[in-house]
């Protein structure tokens, strides 16, 4: 039990978490699958929650219990991140849910993909007034 | 049991909270219903956002811990004069759009909206750092639902676009609750101030929090360039939704700015770091200046109306980078008659769109004649975006130059100038169509798609009202600063 506090307490944690949110965020703006970018929010969100998380750490801290004497982990960080997890879950499904939308309507999940339908779409709709 | 004042804090939330079940049940068997019950439930929030205001008049302001917690561990609300102001104008805001349209809508319509309407008003009478995420968050859930509530797929690809975005900036916002909890160990904002002073206002740290809390706000605020989220939003949503995010969504972000800068950092965390100031002003003259062209240069009357509001934020983002009383009074005096005037524009432009079928500003052409009166409205309206007297605009944009001018900062002070000969062009290009316009299609098109071909009277009415309201706070201006002054002078 000994290395993942190691792990927890030092820099090593903070290099984790900044991966996280950069590996999340290049994910969110680069990728033009539409699900990746949703997975991508995710990881960015993920390492925010692991910031936090790090920072309730205390050398050799017990779980908050009233019983028990000693030094304790900070319990506050866990709850306000348990929060924040119900709120990404919710971001997460409404997000997906609009994927699913646009899948049932374009027919892929790429966005550049989309973007040339409704260019073409738009293109197509200019030539018909036109015509008239 | 008895009921005290402060009580009613919790309720004001706990109500729309808790009534955003009613329409979901209801709108299964009677749609009807659960509209008509939604816009009861609005009601019955504009009376309770009415009474907190009349008793934070009297008493003072109000605050609350829920659950009896200590307010150190606990979450608390506050309402000052600024946090009641903005509650009333969010409720009447709601029940305003709510009204503008009311085609029956689906599903679970209502019940969103009354969400949103909670969300906004937990951001305004939060003081909690944390608690302010997770209200940001309850309202952007609703309103990134109520944009995909428009047919079609514009609006779902709108909707997900402002969603990657709403979400980034949120947590980036919590990232900087984060920081500032680990410098202070403390969310309560009144204990952070102190907290922060203690950490040192020049710590790496707590200029990180900041940087960080300014960013995620800056992209819900949609400043330049994070601002490419709001026209697609904005022009995607159902009418009454737009105009609803218009009024109340940004100046709600704008108001946890002041809040978070005013209320928790203080103006000496600006003294000990100018440079976050410097890069506040940039950023924010830079929106000023870009949003004003990107009007200029948009054919649909709402994807211009969006664009002006990145130029307007952009001015109250000056006003709180600028610290003085002057400034940002005018802030928050441009802030309140923003949130009338944008909101009373996109109700219009929702209501001709539904009457004549017109979107872009060359359909505006020869409106005047088929509608004067709404013609005169959206004309007041527009004088009030470009901040000429004896409009509301005019006052904020007064007191902003006249801070900028105190401070000694002439380059902000030309910014706000330059800001009023942008808004000038674009919203001067909408009346003079409006006005001067030959009317390209006499009444074909109402007669082409059965349109109703004649604006929704109540829809209308409200367009005036909030024209009228425009007036009345512009020349009445002096009430609305002596309203804020106490808020101000106990932060500067």
């Amino acid at each position: 039990m000994t290395e993942l506090p190691l792990a927890l307490d030092g820099w090593f944690a903070h290099v984790v978490y900044a991966c996280l949110v950069g590996v999340g965020l290049f994910v969110l703006i680069d990728d033009e699958n539409l699900v990746k970018k949703v997975v991508g929010l995710n990881i960015f969100q993920t390492g925010v929650f692991l910031f936090f998380i790090t920072s309730a750490y205390r050398v050799d801290g017990r779980a908050p219990l009233v019983t028990e004497a000693g030094p304790f982990v900070n319990p506050l960080p866990h709850v306000l991140i348990l929060t924040a997890i119900v709120v990404g879950v919710s971001v997460t499904a409404v997000a997906l849910a609009l994927v699913v939308r646009l899948y049932e309507t374009y027919g892929t999940l790429r966005e550049d993909v989309i973007r040339d339908l409704r260019a073409e779409a738009a293109r197509e709709a200019a030539g018909e007034e036109v015509s008239r | 049991m008895t009921l005290d004042a402060a009580d009613l804090l919790p309720l004001l939330v706990a109500w729309p909270l808790l009534a955003a079940v009613g329409p979901l049940v209801l709108a299964r068997r009677w749609p009807g219903a659960a509209q008509f019950g939604t816009a009861l439930v609005l009601a019955g929030q504009v009376a309770l956002a009415g009474l907190v205001l009349a008793v934070v008049a009297t008493d003072g302001p109000l605050s609350y811990v829920v659950g009896g917690i200590p307010a150190a561990f606990g979450i608390g609300l506050l309402a000052d004069r600024l946090s009641a102001a903005l509650a009333l104008l969010v409720a009447v805001g709601a029940l305003g759009a709510f009204l503008s349209d009311r085609s029956t809508h689906d599903g679970p319509y209502g019940s969103l909206w009354l969400l949103l309407v909670a969300g906004l008003t937990g951001v305004v009478v939060t003081a909690d750092l944390f608690n302010l995420y997770v209200f940001l968050e309850i309202s952007g859930l609703a309103a990134y639902a109520l944009v995909a509530h428009a047919r079609g797929t514009d609006a779902a690809l709108a909707a997900l676009k402002y969603l990657l975005a709403g979400t980034v900036g949120a947590t980036l916002y919590l990232l900087g609750v984060g920081y500032a909890f680990v410098a202070t160990g403390t969310l309560a904002m009144a204990d952070l101030g102190p907290a922060l002073a203690a950490a040192g206002h020049d710590s790496t740290l707590v200029v990180a929090s900041f940087a960080l809390l300014a960013v995620g706000l800056a992209v819900k605020l949609a400043l330049f360039p994070l601002h490419t989220w709001k026209p697609d939003a904005y022009s995607a949503a159902p009418p009454a939704v737009a105009a609803a995010l218009a009024a109340l969504g940004s100046t709600v972000a704008a108001y946890a700015l002041v809040r978070v800068t005013y209320g928790v950092y203080g103006a000496a965390f600006f003294e000990a770091v100018p440079t976050v100031r410097t890069v506040l002003l940039a950023a924010a003259a830079a929106s000023v200046v870009a949003g004003g062209v990107l009007a200029l240069r948009a054919t649909d009357v709402r994807r211009l109306l969006a664009y002006s509001s990145v130029s307007q934020f952009g001015l109250v983002a000056l006003g709180v980078g600028l610290a003085s009383p002057t400034a940002l009074t005018g802030a928050l005096v441009t802030l309140v008659g923003h949130a009338v005037a944008k909101g009373g524009l996109f109700v219009a432009a929702g209501t001709f769109d539904r009457a004549y079928g017109v979107r872009s500003v060359a359909d505006y052409a020869g409106l005047a004649g088929r509608t004067p009166l709404g013609a005169f409205a959206v004309a007041a309206l527009a004088v009030s975006l470009v901040g000429l007297p004896p409009t509301v605009g005019f006052a904020g944009k007064w007191l902003l130059a006249l801070g900028a001018v105190e401070t000694g900062q002439w380059a902000v002070a030309a910014v706000v100038v330059l800001s009023t000969l942008l808004s000038l062009a674009y919203a001067g290009r909408l009346v003079e169509r409006l006005y001067l316009g030959e009317s390209a299609h006499g009444g074909a098109v109402a007669a082409d798609g059965g349109l109703p071909a004649r604006p929704d009277t109540l829809a209308l009415s409200l367009v005036v009202a909030s024209a009228a309201l425009v007036v009345a706070l512009g020349l009445g201006a002096g009430v609305l600063t002596d309203w804020f002054a106490p808020v101000v002078e106990g932060w500067l």
